[in-house]
């Protein structure tokens, strides 16, 4: 086969698991008004997304405000600014690093737990059985799925936001000579100067947080569902889950950055 | 009545049905045999309108069936159970849930009387005291059993049988097979009935086809077959066939 016809043939199948995925979405939104009569597997997937991935956002949260602080805190202390080191990190945390990170744990754990999960009923028929019983697998799998993740990303990214900070202050102390007191009160201020309820930062991050919460759900339940081919199948539709999630967590971290800092 | 007519279908680079032609009369089992990968699964999932042909129609009642829209989709499914290879029950759910699942979708029945007619089901198949399992943990045939219930549940007038029989032993094989021919006489339900072995095929059957190469090799009643010469056949059905 000719370079340039492989070239076209991998791009539509691009395009059209992309389609794929927009139609889904667009789907489990006509759908939510029967989000009430879900609301038993929207808690239970809510509550398995938080128990897998819970511990590892904490840890890489930590290390990740630590680093923060560090890379930061270098430059700082050459400039003799070592004082607004609570600042920097705070809102670096809160605006790109917090959403981030969650997210990226998010796709690994719970991502790609339902693209296996959804793939293997796929491939047993399961799918089919439902569509023959007329149950929407949209209505019944996808759409608690999708709400679960838009709930529980924004609220892990709390935790990994308030845990990052706190790891950056150990290493302001430890490491940078810069006050627990000093570090504290200028985080805290940066991030209630605003006078508004919730400060820019805090919101933007909370934002991104729910669009990748939605995101990586919809790809994960996408990739399972077109699952195919027994059990290598689903372990296609894992990878394709996971390299997707982390795609789009990157691209609309910056879209919406962009959006809300540099669209004025 | 199911009518498929000169059928074709391609799956990936393969056309696996070629010109199907296939008639199942009101109140009839027909028995599709043929070997693994032929299409059989396929055949079934034309039926209920989850695969369209290429090529060729399919009919239930004189209705089409792949042009329908989604409404007039649910009134057919609604009329037809469907026994899927290996049961494909829901995993987290327990039997009796994915036995009620039908049932608790799309009728407002009371709970009781959901409770009461997935008992009933659950006992003709042999199930009931598994009810509260859940898949995972219960062996194929028990699965598939607990599939059969879930196709009988809404009292369907067509049901769909793929491999009822398939990791059974011949007990509880030789129960099912009582139970598909009773289901047919006393309910006066229409089946068609995917199958590896001979003895489903005498027992419940009232025609056998066999499909070979995309479409029925040979096809008659169940004694013409039993007795016919067509090296098919004789594999299927004759003496040493199991
Ligand atoms: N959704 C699908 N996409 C692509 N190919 C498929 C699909 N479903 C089935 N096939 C292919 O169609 C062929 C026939 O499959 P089918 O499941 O109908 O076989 P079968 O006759 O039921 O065999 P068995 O007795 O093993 O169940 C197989 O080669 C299978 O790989
Ligand atoms: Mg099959």
């Amino acid at each position: 086969m000719n370079p340039f016809a492989k070239l076209t043939d991998t791009l539509i199948v691009r395009a059209e698991g992309a389609g794929y995925v927009v139609n889904l979405l667009l789907r489990t939104f006509v759908v939510v008004p029967h989000l009430p009569r879900r609301w038993r597997f929207l808690l239970d997937n809510a509550f398995n997304a938080g128990v897998r991935a819970l511990p590892v956002t904490m840890i890489v949260a930590a290390f990740a405000g630590a680093i923060l602080a560090m890379q930061t805190g270098i430059e700082l202390r050459r400039f003799g600014n070592s004082n607004v080191l609570g600042t920097i990190t705070a809102l670096s945390m809160c605006r790109e690093m917090g959403p981030f990170i969650t997210a990226v744990i998010l796709a690994a754990t719970v991502g790609s737990a339902i693209a296996a999960e959804l793939g293997t009923m796929k491939v047993s028929d399961e799918i089919d059985a439902l569509e023959v019983m007329s149950i929407d697998p949209v209505d019944y799998l996808v759409l608690p799925r999708v709400v679960a993740m838009a709930m529980m990303c924004p609220t892990l990214t709390v935790l990994s936001n308030l845990i990052g900070i706190y790891g950056g202050s150990v290493i302001a102390e430890q490491n940078l000579g810069v006050s627990p007191d000093l570090y504290w009160s200028s985080a805290i201020e940066s991030l209630t100067s605003s006078g508004t309820l919730l400060p820019k930062e805090a919101y933007v991050g909370l934002f991104k947080a729910l669009l990748f919460g939605v995101a990586i759900a919809t790809v994960s339940c996408a990739a399972g569902l077109r699952a195919r081919g027994g059990a290598l199948g689903v372990g296609l539709a894992v990878q394709v889950a996971v390299r997707n999630s982390v795609i789009l967590i990157i691209v609309l971290g910056f879209i919406v950055t962009w959006f809300f800092y540099f669209l004025d | 009545m199911i009518e498929l007519h000169d059928v074709h279908k391609r799956l990936g680079t393969r056309e696996i049905l070629r010109g199907l032609t296939l008639k199942v009369p009101k109140g009839m089992n027909f028995v599709l045999m043929g070997p693994s990968g032929t299409g059989k699964s396929v055949t079934l999932k034309h039926v209920i309108g989850i695969f369209k042909p290429d090529r060729g129609t399919v009919h239930v009642d004189g209705q089409d069936v792949p042009s329908m829209d989604n409404q007039q989709l649910m009134a057919l499914r609604k009329r037809m159970g469907y026994l899927f290879q290996n049961g494909a029950l829901i995993n987290w759910l327990t039997v009796a849930e994915n036995v009620a699942l039908p049932l608790k979708e799309h009728s407002r029945l009371p709970r009781s009387e959901v409770d009461d007619r997935v008992h009933q089901v659950l006992g003709m198949v042999g199930m009931d005291h598994a009810a509260q399992q859940f898949p995972p943990s219960i062996s194929g045939g028990m699965k598939l059993r607990a599939g059969l219930a879930r196709a009988l549940v809404t009292n369907p007038e067509y049901v769909l049988y793929d491999e009822p029989n398939a990791g059974l032993d011949p007990i509880i094989s030789h129960q099912i097979h009582e139970l598909i021919a009773e289901v047919r006489d006393r309910l006066s339900v229409t089946g068609l009935i995917v199958t590896h072995s001979r003895a489903c095929a005498v027992q419940c059957g009232d025609r056998i086809g066999i499909l070979e190469a995309g479409k029925l090799a040979v096809e008659g009643s169940v004694d013409e077959m039993v007795r016919s010469e067509h090296p098919l056949a004789k594999a299927f059905l004759g003496g040493g066939a199991d």
